[in-house]
């Protein structure tokens, strides 16, 4: 029996595409500054499918946190790393084949799952249940305790990436101090 | 095949994807990307089963999800430059000798 295809399906295949072609990518580039892209290419393609889905609040914060901020986070490491060491000139570990082979074991089982299985029922795209205003309603009314808990997860990681980089840099003026006084 | 098993496919896919990413790659920067694949499969799904329910939990975790992931990366990312300025590489079998 045909399965008619609609203009939802070829856009959902489209972008379906284009996520799976970045992660492809991202698996044969060498320099991670190309990787980052591709990788950037690939959450800008599952950002159109979750407002695609009628998920529009995701989508904004698909791209304003992970691209905006993470990947920004990313770039800027990347930008200050340029090491051209063996992780450079050599891409893949000594684990490469066992690793394809997990891969091909993990798409098979995804692929007989969902053939043999019934088909999940198509998603119906409601407007109203995931706009702004009900996101913020119900963000604020019964999850503002999760809220505050990620808040404080924030702010604990800030600290203490803080407290990282500080813990090195007392370490690093100690170790000037000692050697300033051998050489005296 | 409808929509939501295309999309339940290719949320498994960049899983595994990033799975093998993770195993196989030999930078500390591009494994940590593979960790952010596997989760963004990870959400695709449950975008998936959000839409399917009608559920506005689904859409709260999935932020909330994101935050977490932004505290992960402001705290790995650090420790990627530490271990560097300390050891002059991103390969990570270099660093097998450390304890504790």
């Amino acid at each position: 029996m045909g399965v008619a295809v609609t203009i939802e399906t070829v856009f959902f295949g489209i972008f379906s595409l284009g996520a799976l072609a970045g992660a492809v990518a991202m698996f044969f580039l060498r320099h991670p500054m190309r990787v980052a892209l591709a990788l950037i290419g690939t959450m800008l393609s599952l950002a159109a499918i979750y407002a695609q889905l009628g998920l529009h609040v995701i989508a904004v914060f698909q791209v304003l946190i992970y691209v905006g901020a993470v990947m920004v986070f990313m770039i800027y490491a990347i930008m200050l790393l340029d090491v051209r060491d063996r992780s450079f000139t050599e891409r893949f570990s000594p684990l490469l084949v066992a690793g394809l082979a997990g891969l091909l074991l993990l798409v098979g089982v995804l692929v007989d799952g969902l053939l043999r299985g019934e088909p999940v029922v198509t998603p119906v795209i409601r407007e109203d249940v995931f706009s702004v205003g009900t996101f913020a309603a119900v963000f604020m009314d019964e999850f503002w305790v999760y809220f505050a808990l990620a808040a404080v997860l924030l702010l604990v990681a800030e600290i203490a990436a803080s407290a990282v980089i500080d813990i090195r840099r007392r370490g690093e003026d100690l170790a000037a101090a000692r050697r300033e006084k051998l050489d005296e | 095949m409808s929509d939501a098993n295309l999309l339940l496919a290719v949320s498994g896919m960049l899983f595994a994807l990033g799975l093998v990413g993770v195993v196989v790659r030999r930078n500390l920067l591009v494994m940590l990307m593979f960790l952010e694949l596997m989760l963004n499969g990870v959400l695709l799904s449950l975008a998936v089963f959000t839409q399917l329910l009608g559920a506005e939990a689904g859409a709260v975790l999935m932020f909330l999800v994101f935050v977490v992931a932004a505290a992960e990366i402001a705290i790995a990312v650090p420790i990627v430059l530490l271990l560097v300025r300390a050891g002059r590489t991103l390969d990570p079998g270099s660093y097998a000798g450390l304890k504790g």
